[in-house]
């Protein structure tokens, strides 16, 4: 099979020290087995995510993500944009869809990019790692690599908002996506039945109203628990972030003994594949993940 | 008429020659069946077994036949001998597919099949071959009573399928309601801005349609005979009265708008604020422009207030919703909008009802700025500026609003004419001399549509709030006078889109209608029956039992009251055979013979053989067909039932209820179809005087010394399919918990 | 800013819908909203407890137009921008993105919530986020814990100690940037001055010039 090639779009959390940068290794080391090749975008910058919206405005934010669409143009052309952000992706198609249907938005946009020297003519398509796993790929050729089954463990696959609302992954459905749950069945392992599936974790608001956010991830880890998983898996850095850490605070304010383990969906991958726990960028856990570290030394 | 030859037929096919003794049920059709001719057959509706009945009719002199083999809604094509009566004896869908193939069943299932041979057996020779009316007429004419939309399409679409129209407008023009609308709400893409009504169309197509009579200002003197012969009398203002011959009528007078005048509280009577039909005034004089007031005042603002004296729980206004209503208020704030935007429009609505392609209209109008609010109004004045006060429902407040103009949405009232139980009330008390009732008499004729020259009234009866009656779900255009069909907003409330359908769907009946009374057949729901009842008038009592409950209007009187049947008007559903205390109302191929014959038929064993035997006496249209389907499922029940279909509840007849107990039945079951308010009996008031009058029977059973559980009555529809045999068995545990009869052997 | 407030209460003389419609990103839709109010349902933030006003009567507020009620609500800042309104919506009216149009346009004219939590979020991110192109986790964190003066910043920063601990022994916050290193883009100037000129821009084309 001929290499893949693809516009990579890591994102501020996914750098090096980065919040999700467990993430960035494990995707790493995943695309080298899937013989995927991502080259970065030169100079990248921040797409707004959606709390940006009432500082930002509407042009700055598309201008922002225009500005990622022409420097991939430029000195990428002709490969799809990938993110493995959830929010960077929801952001950088949301600025697509929107200047693709609009003349003026797109000429204003234009005029403020000449400010940085650029020009946007063409919109990459804009994807999200995992539909480059489902769609170019496909399950049967991501569960051909597996050497190492990730058999008997149980996982909450946690899909959450971004990659499921509201674009979506196609042929998915918004209340009951199924796609992670087949990801997780593709390397062996099994996926529970909860009911907060796409419940949201908060997002940004688990800074600016902590208690909300809280009661909402509190749902969510309980859910997960209660239907026999020994973890949970996302797609999303802010859904792992917010799902993971806070937990201890959780267990303070409503006195329960939270202590679940959150991974990607990259890390199982790696795991499966035969990587190390370093590969899986295991050692960035906060809640270490007991059971696939001592899987990853066997 | 030739000699009487009976033959019977048993079929072996599908699995009956090996589920039955068939040499055995050959030995009792001519033994206790009395045939003089049995045949059997392995497979009796295939060519050759169709050709051996033919045979034996053509050269054995065969006039009766019994065959035994499938329902009788099985097969009708095979075993169709137009020449001679035919019975069936259900032994498939009845025997052996309601019981189990086991050898502990097998006794019981042979009993039951040569229970029901004898049953086909005693129920041919009680049968003639019905002859067809004779007394039919030829006009292929239709009727069409009121020239609005519903009139004129109904009118159009019989002529363009052939048919001469008679059409009749009370006004000086044809047009009706629609007439009086500047557009219409649009029924075709992109459902987005009011259309044509398209009323000058319909009528300039009246006009050059050769094959449609028209008379304005004229209304129904008269309407005597009956379907294919009615001669109906049509007075025109300022002319002769003039008589034509029709053979069908369609009723399409329409609706009148609620009394705004009654809505006190909403500003009806007041300035400035208007129903519907007076908006659509004010923007037909517009033409097109800016919409006015009838002070010349231009409108900057206008509030539509929806459901006005409609849905209304109080009793005070109308109950229902007009349907219609929602649609048209966004229709006339799109008037507003479209000649100017800047007016501010809003509709209050409580619930907004935009069904179908409506939806995008509502949808449109929110695009055009009208602005929608959930909310319950409690007063509007008039005046210079208008007030409207209102509970926003949604921001659970109270709060009001101004405005240069109010349109309230009130709903439609039919134009049936008027409520033949009330009328009859009055006539009452008319003939006892009551004077005002007489004024009442004289005041409710009056407004009268088809004057009829009907025993039961002069017009069709009515159901709820005035609209008339007829089988809702199966058939809706139908009123429960034959060959007469109600079309649009005179049935119940609808729009334009609505009315039209229904004035096509009309038309079709009524053409058929026309058809079927020419060749002296029955309308639906036994469309195609030659049969029709006929009295022993030297045994009639003049009882006019039979004259007052016939659903369908059907039986008039002559000078000594006895009972006048109309042929052409009946629908066969036998309700007059049923009430007849004497028994002297038969059909040739439906009687109290026919179905007496068979009930004595079966072998009633000794009480000591714990065999019951439970009598069910079950409706065609509905039980029956649910039965045989439960058959087909294979849904097994007791086999101690004899099953007899019955044309209607309404046809059953009390004396077939204390012979079955008399002989030693232990019990006997009615399945009918539900009656009242939402009632399914497919001759509208058949099994509610069915049930009526087997409440009677009770007190009979109370007299015979007998439990009154004997006597069970079911509610059945076609659907109960899967729940039918549990009851069927529940039932026969009760009558063995009860024990036998005491009347067995007697 | 009020004069601003002010300005544009008298351009629109009370139409509020109106001006919603052309000041809110994708106002325009308020006014197909069919008040069914799926989007309050399917809110996880109408919950934890309820909205002020949910979407639907927010939808409802602005065409009775109840200006200053909804500009200065609390409301709309519970949006988390989960999406969940937004796909149920029968309307397919985009209930998100008209929660955080109208929050921009209340913000803008001065007239949000005074120490709005999620406005102040929201400033912070965007203004760490273009600040050197990319966000500074540490910065941004330290800024949101301090925001409501020492006193309370050192009990929020103690509270979430831990949490930032297991993110920092996790190797997933970079101290670097605490210090001013880290990522940042190259091409910083031309950044600002895209981003000048975006702004001027959108002041413009909503009348909003100042």
């Amino acid at each position: 099979m001929a290499k893949k090639e693809y516009a990579f779009y890591p994102g501020c959390s996914s750098q090096k020290g980065a919040s999700a940068s467990n993430y960035l290794v494990s995707v790493e080391s995943m695309c080298q087995t899937l013989d995927i090749k991502m080259t970065e975008i030169p100079d990248w910058n921040c797409c707004g995510a959606s709390i940006s919206y009432a500082e930002a405005g509407e042009l700055p934010r598309h201008v922002m993500n225009a500005r990622n669409f022409a420097l991939a143009e430029q000195n990428l052309p002709e490969r799809d944009i990938v993110a493995t952000c959830a929010a960077c992706w929801l952001g950088a198609r949301e600025s697509k869809e929107r200047l693709e249907h609009s003349n003026v938005l797109l000429a204003d946009t234009n005029t403020a990019l000449k400010e940085a020297g650029l020009n946007l003519k063409v919109i990459p398509e804009v994807r999200h790692m995992v539909e480059v796993l489902i769609e170019d790929l496909g399950y049967a050729e991501l569960a051909s690599h597996v050497k190492k089954p990730l058999e008997g463990m149980k996982i909450a696959g946690y899909v959450g908002c971004q990659t499921n609302r509201p674009f979506g992954i196609a042929g998915e459905s918004f209340e009951n996506p199924m796609y992670l749950d087949k990801l997780i069945e593709s390397v062996g392992a099994e996926a529970t039945k909860y009911d907060q599936k796409v419940t949201c974790c908060g997002g940004a608001l688990a800074f600016s109203e902590p208690d909300k956010a809280q009661a909402q991830i509190k749902d969510i880890i309980e859910a997960a628990y209660d239907s026999g998983a020994e973890m949970l898996v996302t797609p999303c850095p802010l859904c792992q972030a917010n799902t993971e850490v806070y937990q201890g605070q959780i267990n303070k304010k409503y006195g329960t003994k939270f202590n679940l383990p959150v991974l990607y969906y990259s890390q199982l991958m790696v795991l499966a594949y035969g990587g190390s726990a370093k590969d899986a960028g295991l050692n960035g856990q906060v809640i270490r993940a007991r059971k696939l570290e001592e899987f990853a030394g066997k | 008429m030739a000699e009487i030859k009976h033959a019977a037929y048993i079929c072996k096919g599908c699995e009956l020659g090996s589920r039955l003794d068939a040499a055995a049920l050959v030995k009792v059709a001519t033994k206790d069946g009395k045939m003089p001719l049995v045949r059997e057959h392995d497979f009796l509706c295939s060519a050759e077994g169709v050709a051996m009945i033919k045979n034996d009719i053509a050269n054995e002199g065969v006039t009766h036949a019994a065959i035994c083999a499938c329902s009788r809604r099985a097969k009708t094509e095979a075993f169709n001998f137009p020449t001679v009566a035919v019975s069936r004896g259900n032994l498939r869908e009845g025997v052996i597919w309601i019981r189990p193939d086991t050898d502990e069943a097998r006794e019981t299932t042979q009993e039951m099949a040569e229970d029901y041979v004898r049953m086909a057996c005693a129920e041919v020779k009680a049968m003639k071959v019905p002859e067809g009316n004779q007394n039919t007429g030829t006009s292929k004419t239709l009727l069409v009573v009121g020239g609005g939309m519903s009139g004129m399409t109904a009118a159009l679409e019989a002529a363009k399928t052939g048919y001469k129209v008679v059409l009749v407008e009370k006004t000086g023009a044809l047009g009706g309601m629609a007439g009086q609308l500047w557009k219409r709400i649009p029924n075709r893409e992109p459902f987005k801005a009011p259309m044509d009504s398209g009323v000058a169309d319909l009528v300039a197509q009246i006009e050059a349609d050769a094959s449609i009579k028209v008379y304005l200002n004229a209304v129904i003197a008269k309407t005597s005979g009956a379907p294919g012969r009615f001669r109906v009398d049509i007075a025109v203002e300022s002319g002769p009265t003039v008589t034509e011959d029709i053979g069908a009528i369609i009723q399409a007078t329409g609706f009148t708008p609620y009394d705004v005048n009654k809505l006190g509280k909403l500003g009806g009577g007041q300035a400035n604020v208007v129903d519907q039909l007076g908006l659509e005034a004010l923007a037909k004089s517009a033409n097109g422009g800016a919409i006015k007031r009838a002070d010349g005042k231009d409108v900057k603002s206008a509030v539509f207030v929806q459901c006005a004296g409609q849905r209304d729980t109080s009793g005070e206004h109308l109950s229902y919703c007009s349907g219609h209503c929602c649609a048209t208020s966004v229709k006339q704030a799109m008037y507003f909008k479209d000649a100017n935007p800047d007016v501010e429009t809003v509709i209050l609505f409580t619930d907004l009802r935009m069904p179908g392609n409506n939806e995008d209209f509502y949808r449109a109008a929110q695009n055009k700025g009208i602005v929608f609010r959930k909310g319950e109004v409690s007063n509007v004045s008039g005046g210079d500026t208008c007030k409207v006060q209102f509970k926003d429902l949604i921001l659970d407040e109270d709060t009001s609003t101004d405005a240069d103009i109010v349109v309230l949405a009130t709903g439609m009232v039919p134009t049936t004419g008027p409520d033949l139980d009330q009328l009859s009330e009055a006539n009452r008390a008319a003939e006892g001399g009551d004077t005002t009732a007489k004024e009442q008499v004289v005041q409710m004729m009056s407004k009268s549509v088809l004057n009829l020259d009907y025993r039961q009234g002069p017009d069709v009866p009515q159901f709820k709030h005035g609209f008339n009656d007829s089988h809702f779900i199966c058939f809706p255009y139908e009123t429960r006078r034959t060959a007469i069909y109600a079309a649009g907003p005179v049935r119940r409330p609808m729009d334009i889109a609505q009315a039209q359908e229904d004035a096509t769907g009309a038309a079709m009946k009524a053409i058929q209608a026309i058809e079927n009374a020419g060749l002296g057949k029955a309308a639906h729901p036994r469309s195609g029956d030659l049969s029709f009842p006929s009295v022993r008038l030297e045994g009639c009592t003049q009882c006019k039992r039979c004259t007052v409950e016939c659903p369908f209007g059907a039986i008039d009187e002559d000078e000594k009251r006895f009972p006048l049947f109309n042929e052409s008007r009946c629908r066969r559903c036998g309700t007059c055979m049923g009430a007849c205390p004497v028994r002297v109302i038969s059909f040739e191929n439906y009687s109290v013979n026919t179905v007496g014959a068979q009930i004595k038929a079966v072998d009633i064993p000794d009480e000591f053989s714990e065999k019951p035997r439970v009598l069910i006496l079950a409706c065609e249209n509905d039980a029956y067909p649910a039965l045989d389907m439960a058959g087909m499922n294979r849904n097994a029940y007791d086999p101690f039932v004899r099953i007899i279909p019955v044309r209607c509840l309404g046809s059953v007849n009390t004396i077939w209820i204390t012979d079955a107990l008399n002989s030693g039945y232990d019990g006997v079951m009615l399945m009918g179809c539900k009656h009242g308010d939402q009632y399914q009996c497919h001759f509208v008031k058949g099994s509610e005087l069915g049930r009526y009058r087997m409440s009677k029977v009770y007190d009979t059973l109370k007299g015979m010394n007998l439990e009154t559980e004997r006597l069970m009555d079911l509610e059945v529809a076609i659907t109960d399919v899967d729940t039918l045999p549990q009851k069927i068995n529940d039932y026969a545990a009760k009558i063995v918990e009860m024990g036998m009869s005491p009347f067995k052997g007697l | 800013m009020s004069d601003m407030n002010q300005q544009m209460a008298a351009k629109y003389q009370g139409n509020f819908l109106k001006e919603i419609e052309e000041q809110a990103e994708t106002g325009e839709w308020v006014k197909m909203c069919m008040q069914c109010g799926v989007c309050s349902g399917s809110c996880p933030t109408n919950f934890h407890p309820g909205w002020e006003h949910p979407p639907q009567e927010i939808f409802m507020m602005i065409r009775a137009g109840k200006r200053e009620e909804v500009l200065s609500s609390q409301s709309m800042w519970m949006c988390v921008s989960c999406y969940n309104c937004y796909v149920r919506c029968p309307r397919k009216v985009p209930i998100t993105h008209i929660m955080h149009g109208i929050a921009e346009y209340a913000y803008r004219i001065g007239r949000a919530p005074k120490n709005q939590p999620t406005l102040h979020l929201s400033q912070t991110f965007w203004n760490n986020a273009t600040k050197t192109g990319r966000v500074n986790e540490v910065q941004l964190t330290q800024t949101l814990y301090f925001k409501d003066g020492i006193a309370s910043g050192i009990k929020k920063a103690m509270a979430m100690q831990d949490v930032a601990l297991g993110l920092v022994k996790a190797g997933r916050l970079n101290l670097m940037e605490a210090i001013g290193g880290g990522h940042k883009c190259k091409d910083i100037k031309g950044i600002h001055a895209m981003l000048a000129k975006a702004k001027e821009l959108e002041a413009q084309r909503k009348g909003r010039a100042a």
